[in-house]
């Protein structure tokens, strides 16, 4: 019993991971049929947003506040990886809607520069980057209807994106000169150390849990009741089903579709902000850590099927489950006297990298039954 | 997309034969071995980018995976070559082997002591397991982004487990090759290397004719329907998913072939074949050079590669940035690649945008559209 429950709990503890990683992917996936290759990427800045967040805590000023940078941090990876997102909808992904194997490939190359990016840039100045990019392409939504209906309305922008920009390089010479580990570039990984009351274990019905672990499940508890409600309760989530339904339809309708899918963008990539978060509390942070999970994203919106939060929730457990039965070969010891051949295997397959052998092996013997995932769409499919 | 040929003149096409081939006849004694070595590579590449232009630009499937047909031709080439020159070690097996205390050399390696059996292993398993996985994807009717993602699936799948088993094909190592014999000389020796980049040549021309046979006539045009509109092919009566089972492990067999001539001129063959960049470059090559256009595929490869070890040599930092760039322009500018867009319409656009060249009275689309009917 104890040893199940440490499984499941294990299995859950992976698996929470893959879920708040694969949700933003898995929206975004199912309004506009694109699969992001930067996701791993914008993981990654949410991850080295947690890391700078906990730096400036480290200042004097915040230093009694250091406990909750954790708390804090969530928040800002939600903005920074959701206005890293909102650009790359804006200039590249818009442009290739409807040809969603060439927006793989240039999401791909958004990825290779985005991780070049953080060797060869200081974060302090990266932080400068980010902030005049949220003041640039928020600061024009913000004026009044009067302003912007106006002629000269393109000098409003253009003296907005100017003051973004001044505002960008004054942040990032302050955070520069006061935290000198940000003000040098690195391609060394960096570590995040979680705030006191998080380190140790907790024990629950005789077993003991590391604290990090059960704020990873609360962190992706909270996510996903969030974007649960946020789709069904608010009236941009109705839009957003909508266009998922049917984008013609929808756009007939006066759904601005336009709209629709920079919202969905900017949640999804800022949903990868707070799997970078939980990400920071497992390992080390470095320019690769995206790439380690975006493949089990892809597999869980595989296996999940489109448009349909229940299917990403099971199958990015299914997939932590089994991980954590195969790869750890708790099968062995729940039931010690199996017969010698199938024990074999089961060694065999008891690593971390043989389990995803074993994983993705089961995943296309599942979908030879049901090639559309778990849940496919209702109604019928027109193709292509 | 369309693919409108320039008619050459005879002459100038024998003449860019006779040239192509002096080329690789003296290129052997012109370039030092550094620079011969790295052009051998850089042609065997071509032969993978022939295929990923097979399977991509005509048949419209993006292969993410083909780095695993690559190795799998990479490893049996080692395989053999490991195996044969283990006469001097303990036990006749490969010399890794006694660092993880293994006596026995394990089953699957007993065929590679036969030449003729490697002969064929190199082209046929890659092609064999390419069309195991192809025929058990598009059977569902899984396709579009799907399937490029089941194949990078499919490519982890591959490393996990090549990179994981030290005992069995030394793992995370790799086999290497450049010490062992051949012919009762040493792999990494010069003149080998000189045969080599000749083998390569000859290879590469050979698959670029036999990429053209299998574009030419019936069997390239159900590929281009099934690029262009897979479900009107299926109601006409043909069945897709065969014809994409022959196409994909096609080109599993030249990125077989392709993988064993890399190895043997790089020296080693290593999971690092299997990793997710160096596939997903291998379609930049064809996507740069012209999709749809076999010898932009090979061009592609070639300069890319070339232009690679120029930045990586001279700015380290800023090839990562540059490549980026590549696959952000080149699918949103050119998404032709260089030759298409050359073929096309491009250099009068850009004569007439300049003023240089008259600008034609009549709907280009229009004339395009009746001359060879709509491809796009």
């Amino acid at each position: 019993m104890e040893l199940l429950l440490d499984s499941l709990f294990n299995g859950v503890a992976i698996g929470s991971v893959l879920l708040v990683a694969a949700l933003g992917l898995a929206i975004v996936f199912g309004l506009m049929g694109v699969i992001n290759l930067a996701h791993g990427e914008l993981m990654m800045l949410g991850a080295y947003t947690t890391y700078v967040t906990q730096l400036i805590f480290k200042l004097p000023i915040l230093k009694p506040f250091y406990n909750s940078y954790i708390i804090v941090s969530i928040f800002l990876a939600f903005i920074v990886s959701g206005v890293v997102g909102i650009l790359l909808e804006k200039t590249i992904i818009r442009k290739l809607y409807g040809s969603p194997l060439e927006t793989l490939l240039a999401t791909w190359g958004v990825s290779l520069i985005l991780q070049q990016f953080v060797r060869s840039v200081p974060l302090a100045y990266g932080t400068g980057l980010v902030i005049s990019l949220l003041i640039g392409l928020f600061l024009p939504t913000t004026f009044s209807s009067k302003i912007k209906e106006s002629i000269n309305f393109k000098y409003f922008k253009f003296s907005s994106w100017v003051f973004a920009a001044l505002t960008g390089v004054m942040t990032g010479s302050l955070i520069s000169s006061s935290v000198s580990k940000l003000s040098r570039a690195s391609a060394r990984n960096v570590d995040v150390t979680a705030p006191s009351w998080m380190r140790g274990q907790v024990e629950i019905i005789g077993t003991a849990f590391p604290k990090t672990r059960l704020m990873i499940i609360v962190i992706t508890l909270i996510s996903v009741i969030a974007i649960t409600l946020f789709l069904n309760q608010s009236a941009w989530g109705m839009r957003i089903r909508a266009v998922t339904q049917n984008r013609q339809m929808s756009d007939c309708l006066g759904i601005s579709t336009e709209k629709v899918d920079i919202i969905t963008f900017g949640i999804g990539s800022g949903l990868a902000g707070v799997a970078g978060v939980a990400v920071s509390l497992l390992g080390s942070v470095g320019p690769n850590v995206g790439g380690n999970y975006i493949v089990g994203c892809f597999m869980v919106v595989v296996l999940g099927g489109v448009g349909n939060l229940l299917g990403t929730v099971l199958a990015s457990f299914g997939i932590g489950i089994m991980t954590d039965l195969i790869g750890a070969g708790r099968l062995l010891s729940i039931w010690p006297d199996m017969p010698l051949p199938l024990s074999n295997t089961i060694n065999f397959f008891a690593t971390t990298s043989m389990a995803r052998v074993m994983i993705f092996a089961l995943i296309v013997i599942f979908l030879q039954f049901k090639p559309t995932g778990l849940f496919p769409q209702k109604g019928r499919m027109v193709e292509n | 997309m369309s693919f409108s040929k320039i008619k050459f003149d005879k002459k100038i096409v024998l003449s860019f034969w006779i040239i192509l081939i002096a080329l690789i006849i003296a290129a052997p004694t012109l370039l030092p071995v550094f620079r011969l070595n790295l052009l051998g590579r850089y042609l065997s590449l071509s032969i993978v980018a022939l295929g990923v232009d097979l399977i991509w630009g005509y048949t419209g499937l993006l292969s993410l995976g083909q780095g695993i047909f690559f190795a799998l031709g990479g490893y049996c080439a080692a395989m053999y070559l490991q195996i044969t020159s283990s006469s001097e070690f303990p036990n006749n097996i490969p010399e890794f082997f006694a660092l993880y205390g293994v006596e026995k050399l394990p089953f699957f390696w007993e065929p590679f002591r036969s030449p003729v059996f490697t002969f064929f292993a190199i082209w046929i398993i890659p092609a064999l397991v390419a069309g195991l996985i192809g025929f058990l994807v598009f059977r569902n009717r899984i396709k579009g982004v799907y399937f490029s993602i089941l194949t990078q699936a499919s490519l982890l799948v591959f490393f996990n487990f090549f990179n994981g088993q030290q005992k069995l094909i030394n793992g995370t190592n790799g086999l290497k090759t450049d010490v062992t014999e051949l012919f009762g000389q040493m792999v990494g020796s010069e003149s080998m290397q000189r045969l080599f980049f000749w083998v390569t040549a000859i290879l590469v021309i050979a698959s670029w004719f036999f990429a053209k046979w299998v574009v030419k006539g019936r069997f390239g045009n159900i590929l281009i329907g099934i690029r262009d509109d897979e479900p009107r092919v299926r109601f006409t009566g043909y069945n897709p998913v065969i014809f994409k089972t022959i196409i994909f492990s096609i080109a599993g067999g030249l990125a077989g072939i392709s993988g064993a001539l890399y190895t043997v001129q790089s020296g080693i063959v290593s999971p690092q074949f299997m990793t997710v960049p160096f596939s997903i470059e291998m379609v930049i090559w064809v996507a740069v050079g012209g999709r749809g256009t076999l010898l932009g595929a090979i061009l592609g490869a070639v300069f890319i590669n070339y232009a690679k070890s120029l930045v990586s040599e001279a700015l380290p930092a800023s090839w990562m940035f540059i490549q980026g760039g590549l696959f952000i322009l080149v699918v949103t500018a050119l998404p032709e690649g260089v030759l298409g867009w050359m073929q096309g319409d491009g250099p009068r656009n850009l004569l007439q945008r300049f003023g240089l060249k008259r600008k034609i009275e009549t709907y280009p689309s229009l004339e395009v559209n009746n001359k060879e009917g709509n491809n796009e």
